[in-house]
């Protein structure tokens, strides 16, 4: 980063260090509202807006003061969430950042935000590195190597898979990392990767026949492919064309009502990880799909939960800070213990990773139903 | 690699080289008449997979019955119409005021016109990925033992075939044809035989922009997630199939295309897959190396 605009940063930290007024608190956030991964921010953003509103009905924090969200579009583009935290941080002197799904984007954002002691919490950046980009960055989902292993098992253990065919997004850090778990955790349990291929995500590659006709020689009993919605999709119904049959497995990117849009009746029988259920019979998630409905009239992915969660545990610890001091808010982020979110019960690490459990899902008739729930 | 992969893996390309192919001819008219890259091309194309996009579920309904065949028939050539006024109108309003300028204003303007397409495409239709309609069912075709292809692939190549006859038709046969091969000859001596130049270049810059309009639906029907940034790649990849084939030729335009598509696939199914678009890129720099005109361009000496 330039000195100048490092400067800048650590001049708006220290202005906002100042004790402000009764006025309202601003909170940044960052999403993809629009471009290759759009389902993800309108759905967290809307979580993110359900969990404000609740706040500020119960009485805002910190004594009656209300919180204030100032909302940017990254447009799912790399470069984009820079721009869109120092705006942020700089000019609207957010004291806190919530973003973003995606890995890449959230990476991008963590040094900023770092470099200006403003703490961002990430609603569901599971790749490691997100948060070890420093102290003041944190999460409220799983990371990687959970998720990567728990698909791994879910194919040993449920679908009997001895051969695996992985196609991965050489793009998205996100794509990479759950691989490479996967990969790391099936082979040392007497799986074998038979086939290893990638693409580039992010609406470039949409022809995925190469690899597919690659993969069906190999004759994997399943396919995993940790991508986003938007790919999966369309991998699937190019695999079920060419006459591959097998099942094919994915994480929480594929967490998307476009996923089926796009896939059609090539996903029946497919798997993958998220953060929730609908299904979930704990009154706590009923309400919460209750509320979204309401407002939002449409059902709620894996994401809303997660941008909800994210601003509850944000508000609560402005609340414990008792300021709206970027470290006292980050001390107060890291001490959170049990917290009984949508998406499970959240502890916050000494990696300031939350541990928690995921559940599987499994796609049929362009629907997802409950198939099992993986602790921590 | 066995054969049957080895076969199905051309097929792939091939398929993918269609679509490459299409785009490319319209790069290639254009410069062939009038000696610019018209870099909005590839947004046209976006034009057309979106004019699918919302024809299709206003037309398929009133096609019932025996008449069914038609209903993406009729989606296709309507959507070659809108894109064909499009090219015409921006040439007009973008290119004809600048063409007694230098090619670079006019080069310039291109890329403008092409990032207005993209972003008044996000303002008016959305940023967000749509799932384009099933204007065909799409499933393999029997009989073709452990080879698959799809209707979709096939329906593509025979449309781009079809395109691609009619088009030589054109060039060759025809007045107009005659017309647009005198221009691109030697603008000026053209236009003293009493050639209109304005209508011979609307014209080609029609017919330019109904193929792809025609690509954007195939591509669309193979590839059923549609943005309004979709034509970037598929434009430029068009692009240098078209410098690959030797600007400005037809045939050229198709074979590149194709080659392009093949190569694509073929790097693609190898250990190499991160680095597709790398090796098949640097593989053109090569025969370019060996072919500076393209495969079917000749060397034109510079005219004093």
């Amino acid at each position: 980063m330039k000195p100048f605009i490092r400067y800048i940063l650590v001049a708006t930290a220290g202005l906002l260090a100042l004790p402000a007024g009764a006025q309202d608190i601003v909170v940044g956030e960052f999403a993809s509202l629009t471009g290759s991964e759009a389902t993800f921010g309108v759905s967290s953003s809307n979580g993110v807006e359900l969990a404000k509103e609740e706040i500020n009905n119960a009485g805002g924090l910190l004594g009656g003061r209300k919180i204030k969200v100032i909302m940017e579009d990254d447009q799912s583009r790399p470069g984009q969430p820079s721009a869109a935290v120092k705006k942020l941080v700089a000019n609207d002197k957010a004291i806190a950042i919530v973003g973003e799904i995606a890995s890449s984007r959230s990476l991008e954002a963590a040094p900023i935000c770092q470099n200006a002691k403003i703490p961002m919490v990430s609603p569901g950046s599971t790749n490691p590195s997100v948060t070890e980009k420093g102290d003041y960055i944190f999460r409220v989902c799983f990371i990687d190597p959970f998720q990567g292993t728990v698909m791994a098992k879910f194919a040993l253990d449920n679908l009997h898979a001895k051969k695996i065919a992985i196609l991965q997004d050489v793009k998205s850090d996100y794509s990479k990392g759950l691989a490479q778990f996967f990969r790391e955790y099936f082979t040392s349990h007497g799986g074998q990767i038979v086939t290893d291929l990638s693409y580039t995500g992010g609406g470039t590659d949409k022809d995925f026949r190469a690899q597919l006709t690659k993969i069906k020689t190999g004759q994997p009993d399943a396919i995993f492919v940790p991508g986003y919605y938007t790919e999966a999709g369309l991998i699937a119904k190019q695999a079920r064309s060419l006459g591959i049959k097998v099942a094919l497995l994915g994480g929480d990117g594929w967490d998307s009502p476009k996923l089926t849009e796009i896939g059609g009746a090539a996903l029946d029988g497919c798997y993958f990880s998220t953060h929730f259920s609908v299904q979930d019979k704990n009154a706590k998630v009923q309400d919460f799909v209750k509320k979204y409905q309401a407002k939002f009239h449409a059902v709620p992915d894996g994401m809303a939960p997660l941008g909800y969660d994210a601003m509850m545990i944000l508000g609560q610890a402005i609340n414990t800070a008792g300021s709206t001091d970027g470290t006292k808010i980050r001390d107060a982020l890291a001490s959170v213990k049990d917290y009984p979110g949508i998406t499970g019960n959240i502890t916050i690490d000494e990696k300031r990773n939350a541990k928690k459990a995921a559940v599987v899902l499994e796609v049929k008739g362009s629907k997802t139903n409950f198939f099992a729930t993986v602790p921590p | 690699m066995s054969s049957t992969e080895f076969i199905q893996q051309l097929i792939n390309g091939l398929s993918l080289g269609a679509f490459y192919a299409l785009i490319a001819l319209g790069y290639t008219m254009v410069y062939g008449v009038l000696r610019f890259i018209n870099f909005a091309h590839g947004d046209v194309f976006m034009i057309g997979a979106f004019c699918g996009y919302y024809l299709s579920p206003r037309l398929l309904p009133h096609f019932t019955g025996w008449l069914t065949p038609l209903g993406p028939v009729t989606v296709l050539i309507l959507t070659m119409l809108i894109c064909a006024l499009l090219g015409i109108t921006i040439e007009k309003l973008a290119y004809r005021p600048l063409r007694s300028r230098p090619k670079l204003t006019v080069l310039i303007t291109a890329i403008g016109v092409s990032l207005f397409l993209e972003y008044g495409g996000q303002f008016v239709f959305g940023a967000d990925p749509k799932s384009f309609p099933q204007l065909i069912p799409d499933r393999a075709l029997e009989g073709t033992g452990a080879l698959t292809i799809t209707t979709t692939q096939l329906a593509a190549f025979i449309v781009t075939i079809i395109l691609l006859v009619a088009l030589t038709l054109i060039v060759k046969r025809t007045r107009l044809g005659m017309a647009m091969r005198a221009l691109s000859n030697n603008p000026t001596a053209a236009a003293l035989m009493g050639v209109n130049v304005d209508t011979v270049i609307s014209f080609t810059f029609g017919i330019g922009s109904a193929l792809a309009g025609a690509g954007g639906i195939l591509f669309a029907l193979s590839y059923p997630s549609i943005d309004p940034l979709m034509g970037l790649l598929p434009g430029i990849k068009a692009f240098v199939a078209a410098v690959l084939g030797g600007i400005g030729n037809i045939p050229g335009a198709a074979v590149g295309g194709i080659i392009l598509g093949v190569v694509e696939t073929f790097v693609g199914a190898s250990a190499f897959s991160t680095y597709r678009d790398a090796i098949a890129f640097s593989l053109l720099i090569v025969i370019l190396l060996f072919r500076p005109a393209g495969i079917f361009g000749r060397v034109q000496p510079e005219k004093v």
